[in-house]
């Protein structure tokens, strides 16, 4: 299938593009990798009139420390996750996720903007965000504002993004020494959507979790924390019995999507399988 | 001012003019935005080694590379292209850089109708320019986006092992 006629416009700043979407008004989309995108117009799911390709715009390239920050441009790619010294030494949670997203090729042209803003809850950064409390860096017509991950993702599909504007940037706290983290999916085939993921990172005292932050995909319309899992952790050791007392708790945490294909209540004992193995790998220290 | 140009908004079948240099020489073409990059490959270039299976970005029959990464031309819109260097599998057959794993794709009869060989050997090449010396799970896991029709997967995975192999052995040429 093809996609219905539309104009293009390569910008070349955030304003440009900006400006440019402000005149089409809704009927106007930002094309960025395109590896979503792309496929939407050709089942015509969607039919902008004017696409604005935001992957010329230098401000919202590259990755840089920036205060107790790393910087990630929304336009890096799925493959730069993996090749970028930065981001292995200062978000490695990101670079253990990035081997999951997809195929090498899809890697290649994806962005980790585009990710975040599609929001799909089968996405494994999305929730990654939420696991490394980033902050999310949005440009407007009224000026640039951040915000938290936990504020962003209200819907299925829908974040706190307006209209029109763009996310510029991400930023991860910088990954401390006292940090660890823990990342795997279960999925039917390498590169297929999870059928559960989960990613975590934890502030530790030897043995003693003094925070930890839990994150799920594919397991309801947003990528979920679990908090309930969280607080039966934090304030003490990583023992048999806590890591038990977490995996009941997802009962209360997560509400599996009724499906045929996967039913709830086999989704919720996927993510109680995964949720031991990634904290039996924490107190290990892999 | 911004440079949009308002009149964008009402010209939605207007064609643009596209440079870039594909397979090492310099063209031009007249496409229209909706047009992907496959099909202006196949039909404005006639470089029909390129294929269109899916056009979901599922099956990686229409692998190119693009300023030397593997990209799927069918999830790219030609315009997006504008300014790039793109390599087709003819391109890349002529120069002569896969020469070693056409042929040991040819010698384990790792193709049956061929549909899939393009994107195959599109995908091969990225995977042993990114690791030196792969696994044969690492070539399972490379080839996860790219589907062969006829199930011929032992035999491709065999040829990209030995290649993998041989260029190690040749002083780790990529
Ligand atoms: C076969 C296949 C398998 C896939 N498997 C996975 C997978 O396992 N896991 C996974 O996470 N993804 C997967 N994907 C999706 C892929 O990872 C996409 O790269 C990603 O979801 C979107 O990024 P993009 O840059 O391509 O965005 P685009 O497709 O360009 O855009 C997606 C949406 O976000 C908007 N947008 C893009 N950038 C910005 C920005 N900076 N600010 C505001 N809005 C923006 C666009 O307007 C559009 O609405 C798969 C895709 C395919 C085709
Ligand atoms: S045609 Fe592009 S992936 Fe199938
Ligand atoms: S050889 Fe027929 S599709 Fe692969």
């Amino acid at each position: 299938m093809k996609a219905r006629a539309f104009s293009y416009f390569r910008a070349a700043t955030i304003d440009q593009a900006l400006d440019a979407h402000a005149r089409a008004g809704d009927d106007a989309r930002f094309i960025a990798g395109g590896q979503s995108l792309v496929p939407a117009l050709s089942l015509r799911l969607q039919a902008p009139r004017l696409l604005i390709d935001i992957t010329h715009i230098a401000e919202m390239r590259g990755v840089r420390r920036e205060g107790g920050f790393l910087r990630i441009g929304a336009l890096t790619r799925h493959c730069e996750m993996l090749s970028e010294p930065l981001i292995a030494e200062f978000a490695p949670l990101l670079h253990a996720a990035a081997p999951f997203v997809a195929h090498p090729a899809i890697r290649n042209r994806g962005t980790f903007g585009g990710s975040v803003a599609l929001a799909d809850p089968a996405s494994e950064f999305p929730a990654m965000t939420l696991a490394l409390d980033a902050e999310i860096e949005i440009a407007g017509s009224s000026g640039t504002r951040r915000i938290k991950a936990d504020d962003f993702f209200l819907d299925l599909f829908e974040t706190a993004l307006q209209p029109g504007e763009l996310i510029t940037a991400i930023h991860i706290p910088l990954f401390k020494a006292d940090q660890r983290f823990a990342f795997d999916e279960l999925a039917r085939r390498r590169g297929d959507y999870a059928l559960v993921g989960c990613g975590m990172l934890a502030t530790c005292a030897g043995d003693h979790i003094d925070d930890i932050r839990i994150s799920f995909f594919s397991v309801g319309n947003i990528p979920t924390r679990v908090k309930g899992a969280e607080a039966a952790l934090i304030g003490s050791s990583l023992d048999a019995e806590r890591i038990a007392a977490a995996q009941v708790a997802l009962e209360s945490d997560l509400a599996p999507p009724d499906s045929d294909e996967v039913p709830p209540a086999m989704r919720l004992h996927l993510a109680r399988v995964l949720l031991g193995r990634l904290l039996g790998r924490l107190r290990d220290g892999a | 001012m911004s440079g949009f140009d308002e009149s964008l908004l009402d010209e939605v079948d207007e064609t643009v003019r596209v440079r870039f240099v594909v397979n090492g020489r310099k063209v031009a073409c007249e496409v229209a935005p909706r047009e992907t990059l496959v099909d202006c490959l196949r039909n404005a270039l006639e470089l029909t080694g390129t294929h269109a299976g899916c056009e979901m970005g599922a099956c990686g029959a229409c692998l190119v590379q693009i300023d030397g990464r593997a990209v799927h031309s069918c999830l790219m819109f030609a315009v997006q292209a504008d300014g790039a260097e793109i390599n087709t599998i003819e391109g890349l057959t002529e120069s002569g850089v896969i020469a070693d794993l056409q042929a040991e794709f040819h010698r384990r009869n790792a193709l049956q109708c061929g549909f899939c060989t393009p994107g195959m050997l599109v995908n091969a090449q990225e995977l042993l320019s990114q690791v030196a010396e792969p696994s044969r799970e690492d070539i399972r896991d490379a080839l996860s986006g790219n589907c062969c029709r006829c199930t011929g997967y032992e035999a491709i995975v065999d040829a990209i092992d030995a290649v993998a192999k041989a260029r190690r052995e040749a002083g780790g040429t990529p």
